[in-house]
């Protein structure tokens, strides 16, 4: 019997692993190009500015929702749950109309808008390391009442903000949906050069984590065991998260289901749990999907249609899907 | 040398741990034995600094495991508990690789990748080294884990009923393989066991708990005697003398 | 036993004398509630304005919410009861959501005008949705107590991504939010007469108690007891369907109230179905009139529509009670 040495077969799986990310990554920018050139006629020179513009938005975007969903997952244990189904998301939206409600549409208006989205994190970092905390905080629940906790809660941020922009006086309400009802088609220039700045800052410090991130995934005490302060890990990547969140909805709004989808696909092609091979698959994933989906939605069926929709259709399907399998494990 | 001074832990409103204090010597197997809810693998836990105590204080090699940072005390100690389920796919190498976190911090170079072989050969497990864990039986999962513990190479291992779930040609192969341990590479096992009769023929000293106090520690022969284990399990016990063994019949 | 149960009764004798005492005051006072000023006092006086106030807007207003809440508490319970499963309700169920497309496909395809044919299709799709959700349960070879209204409320996710997408294809995103967003402020009379449906409805559920009651055991008990399940199970199916798309179509989806009032009164009385069924109708209807009332005092003169302060009322005990689960079974 010949014996395989784990040189041998650690090498092939890291040359499998190059493999899968050099086609997402052949796959990522064959879209980018497609969805830029495409049909482009008329004034190409604008035209293509603007389309630029859009996919520069879907990539931060999808970057962000990829990195935030993963990270996510591995500190909760758990491939059910991503901050878009537990509401994060949501979370933010509320953490804008609270700002509203307190400080009036002027402030939002007058106020340096960096520095706004700088509070805004703030807040969202606190009230989700709380959010943490409550349900993770104690001993390991139930993941499935985990789960259908995350969901309401993700209901209940909703039903809140509503609340609150009703409270809101009628003229402030405007300014506020404005801020709110952002889409691809319409993102600010400079939110977008900083979302992106902040996205790639967030990545290259979790991509220091990675490594411990993996043993992370085995479990607290295997973590613990190993050496790998759990505490200080999960929140830097709380902390990460919240940032990561509050940057795609600010500019695009809650898409619920695209991270579940992303990281879960990731996963399953990478075919390992290394963050080295995951993190990158499902943010590559995330802009195919993306800016694919847009492609297609746009140039095939000519449609207006928010590609949220269709997405939290494929994804509330694959939701599904994933608990019945989960639950017959 | 682990030395637990005055640790005391409490669930809610019972009282695991009352003012324990005992002193583990470098080399050997050390067997901590007791009913049910006597503490044992509270004490273990503490020990390996997976779970606080509320008062007293736990030094190994006079390193506080407390304050302690967990990448320094990764290389001196490693633990295992009873659960060991991991909710990630994982092959039995990649598992047993992670071993090596402590030492590599995730960069594996050719003595992590040896030490991963090695391991793998020890607790023979080549058969199946590429294969998921979730796709093992319960008692080739606990091998696996065990031999990851090993690969971490650290001075002193603690485990939890590393019996659980094996045969009996698994279990006294590996008794002998962790007794084999601690003799060729002068490591300190600590195990928590069950089987009193593994405890006597594997280890060289016992020690005894109930009730969250630590009733008698000693070499294994002047432990098991009849009197001191009923004390310890509430049942009378008889010990026999078999093949150079103490071994306790309750069976009946 | 026999007196455990005749404590039982007392108790809930004095819950509903309790519930009726509450309710009527609140009732009362909540037609001098709102925009325009209204007291007693004018009608004492034959102001005819105030009168014509009362009876076109107010009293139909109070009328649409106690038939709402009462309706849709009795709903929830008999869901409940059906699925076996205390999470699972019009809401969590893909009921709801399936009424809301069923309303839509009325007014956008057929073209529909009238609330009765709204109502008729609303029906039809709440009852196919409901079904399909049962089919999909069947599927599963565990019905795990959370996991069971995890998965309806995702379906009913999916079947709302499919309303949306049509929505904004036909330009009808803004007469969807009508349906989706509960609110009785367009309540007037001569549009909410279709919820005295679910007064029917109700008592019909009161009527066939027992044999939900049964049939919620299980089959083999059931037939044991010489009960037709199916038939049954698919008459509580309907009657729930029913209520729920009368509400959506005359007020919108209030959510989660036919969770939350079953599960709140259940955890006091127990869970036989006839004793609890009039005490849930009350609580409901008291249930809706407070959050009406609160979404009508907080920002006077503005409104606030019920299914918010439902929504977030509802979410809030409908998380305390998820999170009770496991810590009662250990």
């Amino acid at each position: 019997m010949s014996r395989v040495t784990s040189a041998e077969t650690f090498a092939r799986a890291r040359r499998r692993e190059h493999r899968v990310l050099a086609l997402l990554a052949l796959a990522a920018v064959a879209v980018v190009v497609a969805f830029c050139v495409i049909a482009l006629r008329g004034n190409w020179e604008y035209a293509l500015t603007i389309r630029a513009r859009k996919v520069a938005a879907m990539v931060v975007v999808g970057c962000a929702v990829a990195v935030s969903s993963v990270l996510f997952q591995t500190v909760t244990n758990n491939r059910v749950l991503t901050p878009g189904i537990m509401g994060f998301d949501s979370l933010f939206v509320l953490v804008q109309t609270l700002v509203v409600y307190f400080f009036g549409a002027l402030a939002l208006s007058s106020a340096d808008p960096r520095l706004l989205f700088a509070g805004q994190v703030v807040f969202m970092v606190v009230f989700a390391g709380a959010l943490y905390r409550w349900l993770f905080g104690r001993r390991s629940r139930d993941l499935y009442v985990l789960v259908l906790v995350g969901v309401v809660c993700g209901t209940l941020f909703s039903s809140l903000s509503s609340l609150a922009a009703r409270l809101i006086n009628p003229n402030d309400f405007v300014v506020l949906q404005d801020t709110l009802f952002a889409s691809f088609n319409s993102v600010d220039q400079d939110l977008l050069v900083v979302s992106a700045v902040l996205v790639a800052v967030v990545s290259l410090w979790m991509g220091r984590l990675f490594r411990r991130l993996d043993v992370l995934a085995l479990g607290r005490e295997h973590a613990l065991n190993l050496g790998v302060d759990h505490r200080s890990v999960v929140n830097q990547v709380l902390v990460a998260v919240a940032v990561l969140v509050s940057v795609a909805t600010a500019l695009v709004g809650p898409i619920t289901f695209l991270g579940l989808l992303v990281a879960n696909v990731a996963r399953q092609l990478a075919g390992v749990s290394r963050h080295r091979v995951v993190v990158p698959a499902s943010a590559l994933l995330a802009v195919v999907a993306l800016v694919g989906g847009q492609l297609v939605l746009e140039r095939v069926f000519s449609l207006d249609t928010a590609l949220s929709v269709i997405i939290n259709f494929v994804g509330g399907i694959y939701f599904i899907a994933l608990l019945i399998r989960e639950a017959k494990r | 040398m682990i030395e637990v001074r005055n640790v005391t832990k409490t669930y809610g409103s019972t009282k695991v741990l009352d003012d324990v204090s005992l002193t583990i010597a470098p080399g050997g197997v050390t067997s901590i034995i007791g009913a049910n809810g006597a503490g044992k693998s509270t004490l273990l836990s503490i020990i390996g600094r997976l779970l606080p105590a509320d008062s007293g204080r736990v030094t190994v090699d006079g390193l506080d495991v407390a304050t302690t940072p967990g990448a320094t005390l990764a290389k001196r100690l490693a633990v295992l508990r009873q659960e060991n389920h991991t909710s990630i796919r994982l092959s039995v190498r990649e598992l047993v690789a992670f071993g090596r976190f402590p030492h590599s911090r995730g960069r594996l170079n050719a003595t992590d990748l040896a030490a991963v072989d090695e391991a793998i050969a020890y607790f023979e497990l080549e058969e199946f080294a590429d294969r998921q864990l979730d796709q093992l039986s319960g008692g080739q999962r606990q091998r696996a884990h065990v031999a990851a513990v090993l690969c971490q190479d650290t001075d002193y291992v603690l485990l939890d009923e590393p019996l659980n779930n094996l045969d009996m040609r698994h279990s006294v192969q590996m008794m002998r393989r962790l007794r084999r341990m601690a003799r060729d590479f002068a490591k300190t096992v600590v195990l928590v066991v069950h089987d009193i009769n593994f405890a006597s023929c594997h280890s060289d000293e016992v020690i005894a708990m109930r009730d969250g106090g630590v009733v008698a520690q000693g070499p294994t022969a002047e432990l098991m005697t009849p009197e001191l284990l009923s004390t310890v399990f509430d049942l009378d016990i008889a010990v026999h003398d078999i093949g150079g063994n103490r071994i306790g019949v309750y069976y009946s | 036993m026999s007196t455990g149960t005749g404590r039982r009764r007392e108790v809930r004798g004095r819950h509903l004398v309790l519930a009726v005492l509450l309710l009527v005051p609140a009732a009362f006072a909540s037609l001098f509630v709102g925009a325009g000023e209204l007291s007693p006092l004018d009608l004492l006086n034959g102001d005819s304005d105030a009168a014509l106030l009362l009876v076109e807007s107010r009293l139909p207003r109070l009328l649409a919410i106690l038939l709402a809440g009462t309706a849709m508490g009795v709903a929830g319970l008999v869901m409940m009861h059906i699925t076996r499963n205390r999470f699972v309700t019009p809401s969590t169920a893909g009921t709801t959501e399936s009424a809301v497309l069923g309303v839509f496909v009325a007014t956008a395809f057929l073209g529909a005008e009238s609330v009765m044919v709204k109502m008729v299709v609303a029906l039809g799709f709440a009852l196919i949705g409901t079904l399909f959700f049962l089919w999909v349960l069947r599927r599963l070879t565990f019905a795990d107590v959370v996991v069971v209204p995890l998965v309806g409320i995702m379906l009913g996710g999916v079947i709302t991504a499919v309303t949306t997408f049509f929505a904004y294809r036909a330009d009808l995103l803004q007469s969807l939010s009508a349906w989706t967003n509960g609110d009785f402020s367009s309540v007037l009379r001569g549009r909410y007469e279709l919820l005295w449906l679910t007064a029917a409805v109700t008592v019909g559920c009161y009527l066939y108690a027992n044999r939900f009651t049964v049939a919620g055991v299980g089959r083999d008990f059931a037939v044991n007891l010489g009960v037709h399940y199916d038939r049954v199970v698919n008459l509580g199916l309907l009657l729930v369907s029913a209520t729920t798309a009368a509400v959506v179509v005359t007020v919108g989806n209030i959510p989660f109230i036919g969770l939350v009032v079953p599960n709140l009164v259940t955890l006091v009385l127990g869970d036989n179905l006839r004793r609890v069924l009039p005490v849930t109708a009350l609580v409901g209807a008291a249930f809706v009139l407070a959050c009406d009332v609160v979404g009508r005092v907080v920002r006077h003169p503005y409104e606030i529509p019920v299914e918010t302060v439902a929504g977030v009322v509802g979410s809030i005990v409908f998380i305390l009670l998820v999170l009770r689960v496991r810590r009662v079974a250990g």
